[in-house]
């Protein structure tokens, strides 16, 4: 990020609450994402990220709390299951003109930009799982979102890919400026291609900067040994990569953290 | 050739021109089922029609509505699987509309007619239902192609995209109770489903795109009606089971070896 470019807040939800059977899966949670800035909800399966995803993007009702976006944000959404039933004909070209009617030339330059470009005549159904979630990004991306929501985005994808995934996902992020928030239980890969962690167990159990969260008991308790060798993870890639940080992340009252000396 | 084949002839077309497009979103979104369970119920619907002295058409549109709310609010109840409650309400319907027909003491009902089909009693009265009704189904159906594809594909990515996926699944669901309605008179209650279900999936062989096993389902399906038509004008069979039969020949002849290569 710039010196020059504000962070304004994309989407932003205040004690937000969705019960299931009397249970809240989803427990006052408040957060928000701002534009250029990746946010990821990491927590064990069953902790409520997907319907926390689902309710801000006003698929499911919510039972207390606000969901606020800043007027006329364009929002790419990537699923985290495609199931087309195979006795639909339908090749890549149609599947990416369903969600916006794009000329050929716009629909050849995101499938390059997500590095799935001869791909455009292939029917759906005999994609293999990475060239899937790619195309399905590629068809958020035509809309030219303000913000990318994706739910597992490796979901299907093999252990080299999905880092190959994280990687075009900050990618997409530095040449566009758009907002992402990405929801992922996969720890390793994550935590090196994010600016802000939200550590989700129903409620908020941390949040902050990977290096810092990865560090917080909360965190800690969560995940347990795993955890550990993600800690490992991030630290080594961290100073691989150039990540950019300058933008400090809002909410980080319970977590720790220490400043990058790069810009 | 005499007049009231060729009526039944058009009416079997008219029919198919409507069940070929919208029978394929029936198969892309594995709505066989419902499908069964909503004819099943239209028995019901003459019932009630012809209790309350309105067309039973209309009958049917009306039960096949309230049978298809009823399917969806019940489908929510986790104790049962969605396959359950449509058995309950297909069985359970058609079992009602035939004791309901029994109460009509004063009406003669030609319950065989309304079960298997009377195609060959086609009336002009009938042909201006399948056509003016069909006109305005494919018309519809035209305006909300793409956002109904895009549903079909993925709910929530529609969705997100601002497809208005509640209202299009309603009208979905208006036109499938039409279809049932009109094609009552064609294969029967019993048989409806086929006239949605086998077209298309033989269009499947042959197409590359929706567009095309759209339209390539409406030729199958009305080979079909021809078909079983000549067969019970020539070999006297019965008119709706015999379309069904030559709908099911073309569905296996073309999956033979060598038939079709271009699959998409």
């Amino acid at each position: 990020m710039t010196e020059s470019e504000v962070m304004r807040p994309l989407l932003w939800a205040e004690n937000l609450t969705v019960s299931r059977g009397g249970q809240a899966v989803v427990d006052k949670i408040s957060l928000s994402v701002n534009s250029g800035e990746i946010v990821t909800l990491v927590g064990p399966n069953g902790a409520g990220k997907s319907t926390l995803i689902r309710a801000l993007l006003r698929l499911i009702d919510c039972d207390s709390g606000v969901i606020e976006r800043e007027p006329g944000v364009t929002i790419g959404y990537v699923p985290q299951r495609l199931e087309i039933d195979p006795t639909m004909p339908i090749d890549v070209r149609r599947f990416l003109r369903l969600g916006e009617v794009s000329s050929e030339a716009d629909m050849k330059h995101a499938l390059e930009e997500v590095g799935v470009a001869d791909v455009i005549e292939t029917p759906m159904q005999g994609l293999s799982g990475g060239e899937t979630r790619r195309v399905l990004l590629a068809r958020a991306l035509l809309r030219d979102p303000d913000l990318l929501v994706l739910d597992e985005p490796t979901a299907g994808v093999d252990f080299g890919g999905q880092a190959e995934l994280y990687d075009l996902i900050r990618t997409i992020r530095d040449r566009r400026r758009c907002g992402v928030l990405l929801v992922s239980h996969n720890l390793h890969l994550v935590m090196a291609a994010t600016d802000r962690v939200l550590c989700l167990n129903h409620h908020i159990c941390c949040e902050g900067r990977p290096d810092a969260v990865t560090r917080n008991p909360a965190y800690l308790e969560l995940f347990g040994s795993e955890a550990v060798a993600s800690a490992m993870a991030v630290y080594t890639h961290h100073h691989d990569h150039h990540h950019d940080l300058t933008g400090a992340p809002i909410d980080e009252n319970n977590t720790h953290h220490h400043e990058h000396g790069h810009g | 050739m005499d007049d009231f084949f060729l009526m039944a002839l058009a009416a079997g077309v008219g029919v198919s021109m409507v069940a070929g497009p919208l029978g394929c979103f029936v198969v892309w979104r594995r709505m066989s089922y419902f499908g069964a369970t909503l004819s099943h119920s239209a028995l019901l619907g003459v019932a009630l029609g012809l209790l309350l002295g309105v067309n039973p058409m209309i009958g049917v549109v009306a039960t096949c509505i309230v049978i298809a709310a009823a399917v969806f609010s019940m489908e929510r109840d986790p104790r049962f699987a969605a396959d359950t409650i449509l058995g309950i309400l297909a069985h359970g319907m058609l079992a009602l509309g035939l004791v309901a027909i029994a109460f009509l003491e004063n009406v003669r009902v030609d319950l065989m007619g309304y079960l298997f089909g009377d195609i060959l009693a086609v009336s002009p009265n009938d042909l201006i239902w399948i056509y003016g009704g069909g006109a305005s189904c494919l018309l519809m159906l035209g305006l909300m192609w793409r956002g109904l594809l895009s549903m079909s594909v993925h709910d929530e990515l529609a969705r997100v995209e601002g497809v208005p996926v509640s209202a299009m699944r309603l009208v979905f669901m208006l036109m499938i109770a039409f279809v049932i309605a009109i094609a009552m008179k064609i294969v029967g209650i019993m048989l409806i489903v086929s006239m949605l279900i086998i077209p298309p999936a033989t269009a499947r062989r042959f197409a590359r795109t929706p567009e095309q096993m759209a339209i390539y389902a409406i030729i199958v399906g009305s080979l079909s009606v021809l078909g079983g038509l000549v067969a019970s004008a020539t070999i006297d069979t019965p008119a709706g089971p015999s379309i069904v039969v030559v709908a099911m020949v073309l569905f296996f002849a073309t999956a033979m070896p060598g038939v079709a290569q271009r699959r998409a």
